[in-house]
Parts: structure tokens; sequence; C-alpha cells
């Protein structure tokens, strides 16, 4: 029993969040976010560290790793803020490696490995999926359908752009029909990706709890720090208190999805409704916390909370996978102590 | 990362798990004393088969065990639904205060009936004007002829009458500042300048106690860990031997929650997309404070302190249990009124939880000054 990352996970922690930390600093995410683009050179640079490709096979160009250190750098991600193809870009990995065909992992797992040649999810509600991560700047789509998927080129969808609230990230809406069908029903994938975006969402909220902290030390009213006054350090704890959860779950999901993954759909289930509650309710308590100033556009803590919120409704909102953790924990009446 | 139970502590939870199965003796009898008795003899049954005072060290009659074999004896004790031992707090607060900061007279004294639950003890620490505050207790001791004279009053003693022992914190320099002037006893309850008046909680069960004392006598040998030093003995107390807890108290409401899956199905209402959603969000609260209890047993392990999620289990499992309490209340309707309903006893008694050994808002207090670096109030 040890619920704590290996030394070499610990370095990718480190790593990657002195790197990102170096390349996007608050005002080159908002320079990013304004203008509606990404750091291509960081992308770049990130692709060429192995991180496009981590959990993905060698066989295909990928570090051969697994789904806790894609949740290692995706909650790295989130807690910079990185406006960065990796979510869509993974997301399509996950989907490729865990239910795709030899040849559809063949044809696109090298190009989403290297980063050379991306891919995207979405989820088909009501004939479209209608959030999906950079649909127009991706090679291949794969759309689950709930009861299976397929893959498709973007070339042969049709990708209507949208402007989402999180300026971030590009969005569109995508209808594809006929594509090469997945395996089966797509197997495990959709919780994988659930699990990453869970630990993205854990890396938000870690941010907008050390943004509230950091203001309430600094800022005086009544002439004391707010943070000595309960109303405001009780929102703090309860901000710790939902962010450790949140990362605890995904932690737990993403290890789940490696060593047992019978117990990933609701592992993963359980991660992605928590966080999504928390990354919200974290970042819309940080703004209150920030009172005034935290509700202009000059300050950033709004990228975050819109970020939050939009990852809440991508791939599976907190209400549905609820209701999913409520089915899939069945009606037996005790789970085994973990064996 | 592995969440898996290594070979030896598979063996050690299914040795276990085999013998609690053959000596579970279930749930208490009806009645006070039959109930303690019950407790006695489970007690006497784990102190036979070694399980008594498993964390304490060898050399004092424990087993020495590791956190993760405590915290899998603490699930598994809940998830056989196993009384608690009678003399629980001399086994998770006073034995352990004795082997930190006792002499060897008084180890020899005290810790061998401590395990057998031949001595029971008891807790003097709150007072009617100091709860939260507890530094601000008022109970004076003063010394006199080469013992102690202690005056004052006590309260939520748990077990108060049938204890042979109470861990009192008393009052001994009332100049000094008030964390200073404290000192902690172990005082003998069977003396006539000791009153104990049972206080009924809003259950109707008198589970606590008032204590009064007028001039009790305590001799100085009784003292531990040094006069004036009684706050850093009770924060000992009071930090000691949490770390299984969390691991326990997440698998008594695993328990809980699967009664209340049961219960929506009974009802008819586990189809109902609001029950679906309170069930599913407790589903995963429940499950949270599971992980993180190892994540923090972990984090011991591995740097000798807890990390920030250390600091959250208790608070959390108030709340899930309160949560959850209400629900099933919510479930039975109309019928949930009824006082001998199943579920009454546990719904009203679950308004401590965020009471009891720290109220949430002291919790929130310490997370926010300790964890978050926030400034102080006071």
């Amino acid at each position: 029993m040890n619920f704590d990352f290996t030394d070499d996970q610990h370095a990718i922690k480190r790593t990657a969040k002195d790197f990102l930390a170096d390349r996007f600093t608050l005002e080159r995410v908002r320079e990013l976010a304004e203008s509606r683009e990404y750091d291509d050179a960081a992308w770049r640079e990130m692709c060429e560290l192995g991180w496009a490709g981590i959990f993905a096979s060698e066989r295909y160009g990928g570090q051969g790793l697994g789904m806790v250190e894609l949740v290692i750098l995706m909650e790295e991600l989130g807690y910079a803020l990185a406006p960065v193809p990796f979510l869509s870009n993974a997301a399509a990995g996950l989907a490729l490696q865990f239910a795709g065909t030899p040849e559809q992992r063949e044809r696109w797992l090298p190009g989403i490995a290297s980063g050379g040649a991306r891919g995207t999810v979405g989820l088909v509600g009501g004939g479209e999926a209608r959030l999906v991560p950079d649909a127009e700047s991706a090679e291949v789509i794969v759309i689950f359908t709930g009861v299976g998927g397929f893959v498709v080129e973007r070339s042969g969808a049709d990708v209507e752009p949208i402007e989402t609230i999180d300026l971030t990230r590009r969005f569109a809406r995508v209808r594809a029909d006929g594509g090469d069908p997945l395996v089966g029903d797509g197997g495990d994938a959709p919780y994988r990706i659930a699990t990453a975006v869970a630990a993205e969402l854990t890396g938000v909220g870690q941010r907008g709890m050390e943004m509230a902290v950091q203001y309430a030390r600094e800022r005086k009213q009544f002439g004391r720090p707010i943070g000595a006054y309960q109303a405001v350090s009780h929102r703090c704890a309860q901000m710790l208190l939902e962010v450790e959860g949140a990362r605890s779950a995904s932690y737990y999901a993403g290890w789940c999805a490696d060593a047992e993954p019978e117990t990933l759909p609701l592992a993963a289930s359980m991660a992605k409704a928590y966080a999504s509650d928390a990354g919200w309710r974290v970042t819309a308590s940080s703004l209150q916390v920030h009172g005034g100033i935290g509700f202009t556009w000059e300050h950033d803590l709004h990228f975050f909370l819109k970020r939050a919120k939009v990852d809440g409704m991508l791939y599976g909102s907190a209400g549905e996978l609820r209701d999913d953790v409520a089915a899939l924990s069945g009606v037996e009446a005790v789970a085994p102590a973990p064996a | 990362m592995d969440l898996t139970l290594s070979p030896s502590e598979r063996e050690f939870r299914d040795r276990l798990r085999a013998w609690l199965a053959g000596n579970n003796p279930g749930p208490d009898p009806p009645g006070d004393d039959a109930a303690f008795e019950h407790r006695r003899d489970w007690q006497r049954k784990l102190f036979d088969a070694g399980y008594a005072g498993f964390a304490w060290p060898k050399e004092y009659g424990g087993q020495g065990a590791t956190l993760v074999e405590q915290a899998i004896f603490g699930e598994e004790m809940a998830r056989a639904k196993a009384p608690q031992p009678v003399n629980i707090l001399g086994l998770v607060m006073g034995g352990p205060v004795v082997i930190h900061h006792g002499t060897e007279e008084q180890k020899e004294r005290w810790l061998r009936p401590i395990l057998t639950a031949d001595e029971i003890w008891c807790q003097g620490f709150s007072e009617p004007e100091s709860g939260s505050d507890l530094a601000s207790l008022k109970t004076r001791a003063i010394k006199s002829n080469g013992e102690w004279l202690v005056t004052g009053q006590k309260v939520w003693t748990t077990y108060a009458r049938r204890s042979k022992w109470c861990m009192l914190v008393a009052r001994t320099d009332p100049d000094a500042p008030k964390h200073q002037g404290l000192t902690y006893f172990i005082m003998d309850m069977e003396q006539d300048a000791v009153q104990v008046r049972p206080l009924a909680q809003i259950t109707g069960e008198p589970e606590f106690n008032e204590l009064f004392m007028e001039e009790a006598r305590i001799p100085d040998e009784n003292v531990v860990g040094g006069v004036g030093n009684g706050w850093g003995v009770a924060i000992t107390t009071l930090m000691n031997e949490r770390a299984g807890l969390g691991a326990a108290s997440a698998a008594g409401v695993r328990i809980a929650l699967g009664e209340l899956r049961e219960l929506a199905d009974e009802r008819g209402v586990a189809d109902d997309p609001v029950v679906r959603q309170r069930i599913g969000q407790l589903t995963i609260e429940v499950e949270l404070l599971r992980l993180n209890a190892w994540r923090g047993l972990s984090a011991i392990m591995k740097r000798g302190v807890p990390g920030p999620e250390g600091s959250l289990p208790k608070w959390q499992w108030s709340e899930v249990n309160q949560a959850l309490t209400e629900l099933a209340i919510d479930i039975l309707g109309e019928d949930g009124a009824a006082w001998d309903s199943p579920w009454a006893y546990r719904f009203l008694r679950a308004r401590a939880n965020s009471i009891e050994g720290g109220t949430t808002e002291i919790l929130k207090n310490i997370v926010a000054e300790r964890v978050l670096g926030l400034p102080k109030l006071r």
C-alpha cells in the first residue's frame, strides 16, 4: 500500500511544473487567450519532451508510460492554464490506443504521439458532438456515440467553430457519420479521457485556491488581512477540502486505469463528477474572496473560472456521472476493502 | 503508486478477518450495564488474541503495528461491525500519553490494566466555559502536603461512572499565560470528592457525564509530563493514534452507505433521480474518505508528517455521516418521524459529529492557519 508517486513520477511532475511556469506566465496566458491563439513553440517543445505520447505504446512512438503519468501532466497543464492542444490530442490517443483497431492505431497513433498530426474526441448527443476541442486543427476525430464510436478524418466531418467562455481553448461542433468503427463499444477509453479532465480540473482548482489564499494574506480591510476573518479563511479551508478530494480521486482513477482497469469506470466517474464540481466551486469561491477586483477582466482569475466551468461540461457532466456512480456501484451493500 | 495490499499486509488482513468471523460478539445488547459488560468481554477477547493496544510498542504489551496495519485493523473492525472495546479512551489516548510522557513507575502501574480492561479510563478536558478554547479551562489544582487538591467541573466525560482513572487537565499556575499554567493528571475516580452526573443528549441517552470535583485528591506521582506542561501533553493525547482512525471512520460510513442503499431499494426510490444524485454524491464522498486516509498514511510513512489532506478526515467524515443519515430520514418520509425508526437514533446522534473531538469551525481554523498559512484571527 503506497498512495504516492514513484521517484520518476515525482521527477515528471517537477519538470512539468518548472517548464510550464517558465513558458506560461499569466501575462503570456492572457496574451494567448485574448488573441485566441495557442503557443505553437511551447507545444513543439512539449512534443519533443515526449509529453504528447506519454501514455502511448513505444511501438507508435510513445513513451509507453501510463495514465498516472498523464494525470501528472494534466494537473500541471491545468495549473498553468497552458493554451496548447494537449488535452484534445491526448483524448484521441487514449481513444485509439484503447478502442482502436490495429489499422486505426497504425495509421493515427504515431502522429498523435509525436504531436505532428493531432487528433481530438467528441461525444455525440442529439445528432452532433457539441463541444469538441481543437476539431478545426485536428487531422483525425474520434466520435463516441454512447454505444460505440468511430473515427473520421477532419476533412470528412462537418466542423463548425464555436467560441466558448473558455478563451484558452478552441472548440467546435462536429457532425459526422459513416466513419470507421472503433472496436466494440469503445471499451473504457471514455473513462480514461474523463480521468484526464478530472486531473486538469484539479490543477485549475489548486491555482484558484492559491490565488485566493495569496490575496487573503495581502488584502487588508478594517485594518487586517481579510484572511484573518473566518468568513474568508473558512472559504479557503473549504477550497482545500475540495481540491484535495479532486486530487485523491483523479490520482486513484489514474492508478485504476493502469493497475486494475476493471475498477476504472467507477473510479473515473467519481473523479470527473467530483472534480467538475470542485473546479467550479473553488474558482467561484476564489472570485468571491477577491471581491470586486476578481470580477474585472484585468484580473487573471476569470480565465481559470471559465476553464473550470467548461471542463466540467466536457466529456461528461457532474450530474450525469453522479448518476453513473449510483448505477455502477449498484445495489451491492458492502464494497470489499482494498485488496 | 500501489493501492493494493502487500502480501504480508494481505495475510495480516485475512488472518484478522478470519479471527473476527469467529469471535466478533455482534452489536451491544439493550441496557447500559449489559452493553458495558458486552464491550468489556470483547476487549478481553481482543487482549487474549493480541489485538488490544495493537498500535502500542511491544515492550508495553502492544504489537507495534505499522500504520498500514492499524488502518487495516480499523477498516476490518468497521467492516465486521464489531463493537468498540470498552476502554477505548485508555487504549487510544491514556496509554499512549503514559508511554510517551510517563515515568517507568507510571507505565508499570497503569498500562497493563488499560489493555485488560480491568481499569477503565475517562477524559476530563472540556468544561462548561471551555470547549473549543480548551486552554482557558478553570479547574484548579493546588498543592498541599505533597498532594494536589482539585476543584472544578468537567463535562462530556464518557464512561465517567464506570471509570477508575480520569485524564484530567487542571490549572496549577493561575498567574502563568493560559497555555503554560496547566498540568496533566491521572485522577482516581473512586473518591467522594468526585461526583458524576449523567448528561442526557438529544438522543435521550446519557452517553456523557458531568464531573464535579470538590478538593479531590491526586498524589504528586500522578502528574504526567511535569507540572506546567499539561497543554503539550494534552495535545499529544489529542493528536495521538489518529493515523488509523481515518481509515476506520471511512470504513464505518461505507457500511452505513450500504445500509442506505438497501433502504432506498426497500422503499422503491432507487430510481428516483434526486435520490440517485444524493446517493451518487455520498458514494463519491465515502470513497474520498478512504482515499484521503490512505494518501495521508502514505505521506506520514514517507515524510514522517501528514500532508495537507491529513487535517481533513474528521471534518469530512462528520459532513458525510450527517448527509447520509439525513438522506435516510428523507427516504423514510413520514415514517422517519418515529422515535423507534432504525435511523432516528443515528440521525440524531450524527449532529454531534461536527462538534465532538474538535468542532468543524475549529478544524477549518486549523486548516486555514496551519495548512494554508492564513493570518490568525487572534
